[in-house]
């Protein structure tokens, strides 16, 4: 017995499961990362002196890390664009650009934790690197996770391609749904502790 | 199927223009940033257009501008927690009742 629903939309709703199910999950997700905002802003609001942004990080690194974020989400929302055009060449293109683009932002921010790490600043030094990490950290790993559930969309996930192209394009459309919510988080991330 | 169907075509370019305009306003963010403005108007300023940019993934690359009412519903519901996640400890911190402002008044009005 199939699950229903899993393609074609509820007639309470009008959503499919997929859809419903990423949507009411990145509610959490708002949530989650709400919540450390608000430590955030509650730590600085409360202390006596707090550093600016833009003496501690390095604000060229961090722009180009908003730029590669971005296109990313562009050539992620392009991906499922290529699959509803029925173009599978054009999608492992864009989705392949999208996992590279990924990866660059990691190594960009494996270098920008080194840097802090060579000279002794850590996490517990103070509270404003320990928001710093957490926040970033945090956001991290949600950026491996969408490599991970992308990798596997680009390559043994295409199977699906032939034998249910309808329900893979959904598979696309909420993975990217949820990369462009980890977008959407380093967007505020950025001006809030580089810039600020 | 999703609401944008065989109108797809037409939404590629968008999606380009989209994401140059939110790089465009990523250099925006950076260059004010340098002018050194007082805190309080550079949050407001920082937060305008991040919440610019947020508004244009939102509606265009997740396609929250022609999406189900049950979305929004959830999103409405969700954004209400969010302001009071972010708002109500801040009432907290704010409150001085208990604070030695408040028990050196009486002292304060007594030796008068």
């Amino acid at each position: 017995m199939d699950i229903p629903y899993t393609v074609a939309e509820r007639p309470d709703t009008g959503l499919n499961n997929v859809k419903l199910g990423i949507w009411l999950f990145l509610a959490s997700e708002v949530m989650l990362f709400g919540g450390l905002f608000s430590s955030y802003v509650l730590l600085r609001v409360g202390s006596f002196e707090w550093p600016h942004g833009f003496d501690m990080l390095n604000i060229p690194l961090g722009t180009v890390n908003t730029i590669v974020l971005i296109s990313s989400s562009v050539t992620m929302v392009l991906s499922w664009a290529s699959l509803k055009m029925h173009d599978l060449g054009k999608y492992r293109l864009y989705m392949g650009l999208t996992i590279l683009l990924a990866l660059t932002f990691m190594v960009i921010k494996f270098f920008e934790y080194g840097e802090k790490f060579t000279h002794a600043h850590y996490p517990w030094e103070n509270t404003y690197l320990g928001i710093y990490f957490t926040l970033t950290g945090l956001h991290g790993l949600h950026v491996l996770g969408g490599v991970v559930v992308n990798s596997f969309l680009w390559g043994p996930g295409t199977k699906m391609w032939r034998t249910a192209p309808e329900r893979f394009t959904n598979r696309v459309e909420v993975a990217g749904l949820y990369w462009h919510f980890v977008d959407l988080v380093w967007i505020f991330l950025f001006p809030v502790l580089y810039l600020l | 199927m999703s609401v944008l169907g065989e109108d797809i075509k037409k939404h590629v370019g968008l999606y380009v223009k989209v994401g140059v305009t939110l790089l465009v306003l990523t250099v925006v963010t950076v260059t004010v940033s340098y002018v050194r403005l007082v805190l309080p108007l550079a949050v407001a300023v920082a937060l305008i257009i991040a919440i610019s940019k947020g508004s244009l993934v939102a509606s265009f690359f997740m396609h929250l501008i022609a999406e189900k009412r049950a979305i929004y519903w959830s999103l409405v519901l969700t954004v209400a927690f969010f302001l009071a996640l972010m708002f109500l400890p801040l009432l907290g911190a704010l409150d001085q009742i208990g604070t030695s402002t408040q028990t050196a008044r009486p002292a304060a009005e007594a030796a008068h």
